[in-house]
């Protein structure tokens, strides 16, 4: 069953939170990863390779390089698990 | 710039050890006798012949930042804290990022890190390691990290020399800020290796104390009943100035930074010269290095690591290298508290050794109930008193030795 935009933005927001220690209020869809929420390269592999498996999609690296918002992540992941 | 005649002052003192939490505490609990070293109760322990241990009084992970925890190894996570204690204990100075310098070393880095990984890379893949695994398990992880929070951009270092990495981490400081690189040095050592890969395979040197019944009686330098080293973690460091820079802010001063020497035993890769040839030539470069006559030494902070091989030379070796004036230095083994911290032992000790010079009190050597008879030195089995026996300023001398032949003797001395 497809998630909803703002079901994954839950789930994106508890994975930064554990990984990067940004309180889910301030995760928020218009948000850059590295200049909004002061997540660096390789944090954002780890919270890459987290929601792949919260979401069960698959995020190659030449995708990954391209997501630079919270949106961008939401999109993506809302597009995968439909075409999955 | 500096030059030869500059003066190197230690003026912040950290440390997490088996004994506190912080530099006061483990040298409180030194100068009580306590012992640190405890029954491992791992499961992996109970396959193991050795069970004993001291680990370090607070752990780390209640300490640091949940967030920076998760791309730290432990031994990265003691060297910040004791960095911490230290920076704040010399009065948090704005010292110039570009004369600021990081000298920490490990003798082996991030070894849980690796173990753990390797553990994930077996039984998840490749992409599931974290990708912090790197600066978690490269022995220069713990400077890099001190030098991030502190802004310190004059030089990282990481001097590896097994159990004599802590020492010459404190030497490559001195002689950064004698040399004109650095107005100030955070330098030390640390290691968090109290696992059963570690114990296991110095258990197969036959290394390590199988006094498992008796955990606090297990670490005895210099006695006869002595029967290994006791495996011990944390992290110690000194904030290192230049004199002319302290005596500039105000700077508290706890003792100079007088000088270190080194040599090379070239002989065998874990066992000691049986001359000790190359531990006196240490103490007597470090001597020299600092413009120390051998009268002035009144304490010698001992490798002594309760191995029957080493600790008999080494102390023949202080003898040796003071000649005359080896009757009247007080000389403590305080491994006999917390255990061997590897590549933290140096800094860890030379934290007390300078704590003894300001105290003018030697620390104990705890379990010498039957010493060995030819060891040509007082070893001090209770606090004990120091006293000047000339007029010039007291010296300490702090002695660490690694496996590779690497011999390291540090000299603190009275202001």
């Amino acid at each position: 069953m497809a998630m909803t935009q703002d079901e994954i933005l839950t789930g994106l927001s508890e994975i930064i939170d554990e990984i990067a220690g940004v309180p889910a209020d301030e995760v928020t869809p218009e948000k850059t990863f590295v200049d909004d929420l002061d997540i660096d390269s390789l944090s954002m592999v780890e919270i890459a390779v987290a929601a792949q498996d919260k979401f069960g999609v698959e995020i190659p690296d030449d995708q990954l390089k391209d997501l630079k918002t919270v949106q961008d992540v939401i999109d993506y992941v809302e597009r995968a698990s439909v075409s999955a | 710039m500096g030059n030869d005649a500059t003066r190197v002052v230690v003026t912040g003192l950290g440390a997490i050890t088996p004994l506190g939490a912080d530099a006061p505490g483990t040298w409180q609990a030194m100068l009580a006798g306590t012992s640190g070293v405890r029954v491992l109760e791992d499961e992996w322990a109970q396959r193991l012949p050795c069970r004993i241990a001291a680990r370090a009084a607070v752990e780390p992970t209640t300490v640091i930042d949940r967030v920076q925890a998760r791309k730290l190894d432990r031994c990265e996570m003691f060297a910040l804290m004791a960095a911490r204690e230290a920076w704040a204990d010399a009065g948090s100075p704005h010292v110039d990022p570009l004369r600021l310098g990081v000298a920490v070393a490990s003798g082996i880095g991030g070894i849980s890190s690796v173990l753990s990984a390797y553990d994930t890379l077996k039984e998840k893949g490749w992409s599931r390691l974290s990708p912090f695994t790197v600066p978690m398990l490269m022995p220069n992880g713990s400077a890099g990290w001190i030098s991030i929070e502190l802004g310190a951009r004059a030089g990282v270092h990481t001097p590896v020399s097994a159990c004599a990495s802590g020492a010459e981490a404190i030497g490559y400081g001195i002689e950064m800020i004698r040399n004109g690189r650095a107005d100030v040095v955070v330098a030390g050592g640390t290691e968090a290796a109290i696992l059963e890969l570690n114990i296991g395979a110095f258990a197969a040197m036959r290394a390590l104390s199988l006094r498992n019944d008796e955990p606090e009686r297990a670490s005895r330098p210099f006695d006869r009943g002595r029967d290994g080293f006791v495996l011990g973690e944390g992290a110690g460091i000194l904030v290192l100035e230049a004199e002319s820079h302290a005596a500039h802010r105000g700077a508290r001063v706890y003792a100079v930074a007088a000088g270190a020497g080194y040599s090379a035993d070239a002989h065998h890769i874990a066992q000691p010269e049986p001359q000790a040839i190359g531990a006196v030539l240490a103490i007597r470069h470090a001597l020299a290095d600092a413009h120390v006559d051998a009268a002035q030494v009144t304490h010698v902070n001992a490798h002594a690591t309760s191995t029957p091989a080493g600790d008999v030379v080494e102390a023949q070796a202080i003898a040796a290298a003071l000649g005359p004036a080896a009757s009247g230095v007080v000389v403590s083994a305080t491994k006999s508290m917390t255990g061997h911290l590897l590549g933290g032992a140096g800094a860890i000790e030379s934290v007390a050794a300078i704590l003894a010079l300001r105290d003018k009190t030697a620390p104990p050597t705890i379990n010498l109930d039957d010493p060995e008879d030819d060891l040509g030195v007082e070893i001090a089995v209770k606090p004990t008193d120091l006293h000047a026996r000339t007029g010039g300023p007291m010296a300490v001398v702090n002695n660490s030795f690694g496996f590779g032949g690497h011999n390291v003797a540090v000299v603190f001395t009275e202001v």
